[in-house]
């Protein structure tokens, strides 16, 4: 069963730059929800940025891992004026 | 994996999503929703007051599947609206919290 930490490492390890806050949220180690923050997700829609993420999981989404709740965003740009 | 055989259950999903303006494939109905994620995405469609036509995706394993091969979308909900995956339970949410929702559905 995979841990809310392994999801994490394979998001990050498989989305260059990408920071992922996961969290198991029935504690059943199936229903995880995610939060994502990646600039590889400049430029695309949130199905895009969706897809990269369950990509990384493959058939594991809907079998081991039942659900992954997912919010993905790019890192904020503070720009000075 | 043959793409050259009939497929009707495929043919039939592709069709009903190029049909409907606004199609929601769900587990269960509106009226009886079978998981909390469908029940979320059925709920922000009424909040909208949109007219949708529902798919229920359980009495027959076959149409989760091919409904993800055309999709290339592991997950159930799918909202689609003018022939687009608008997305799942997660997008759908977001965007009917952003107000973004109602201008996608038109």
């Amino acid at each position: 069963m995979p841990s809310p930490e392994d999801i994490k490492r394979r998001i990050e390890a498989a989305i260059p730059g990408a920071h992922a806050e996961v969290e198991d949220y029935t504690g059943g180690g199936d229903h995880f929800r995610a939060t994502v923050t990646a600039a590889a997700f400049e430029g695309r829609s949130r199905v895009e940025q969706h897809r990269l993420v369950y990509e990384v999981f493959g058939a594991e989404i809907g079998g081991a891992i039942h659900a992954l709740s997912l919010r993905t965003q790019t890192p904020v740009k503070i720009q000075s004026h | 994996m043959s793409t050259s055989q009939s497929n009707p259950i495929r043919d039939a999903i592709a069709e009903a999503i190029e049909e409907h303006r606004v199609i929601l494939f769900m587990k269960g109905t509106p009226e009886a929703p079978a998981c909390g994620f469908s029940a979320r995405t059925v709920a922000a469609l009424q909040a909208l007051d949109t007219p949708f036509a529902a798919v229920d995706v359980l009495p027959d394993p076959r149409i989760r599947q091919e409904l993800s091969a055309i999709s290339n979308w592991p997950t159930v909900p799918q909202l689609f609206a003018n022939g687009e995956l608008i997305g799942g339970c997660d997008i759908v949410t977001e965007m009917y919290e952003s107000g973004e929702l109602a201008q996608a559905l038109q």
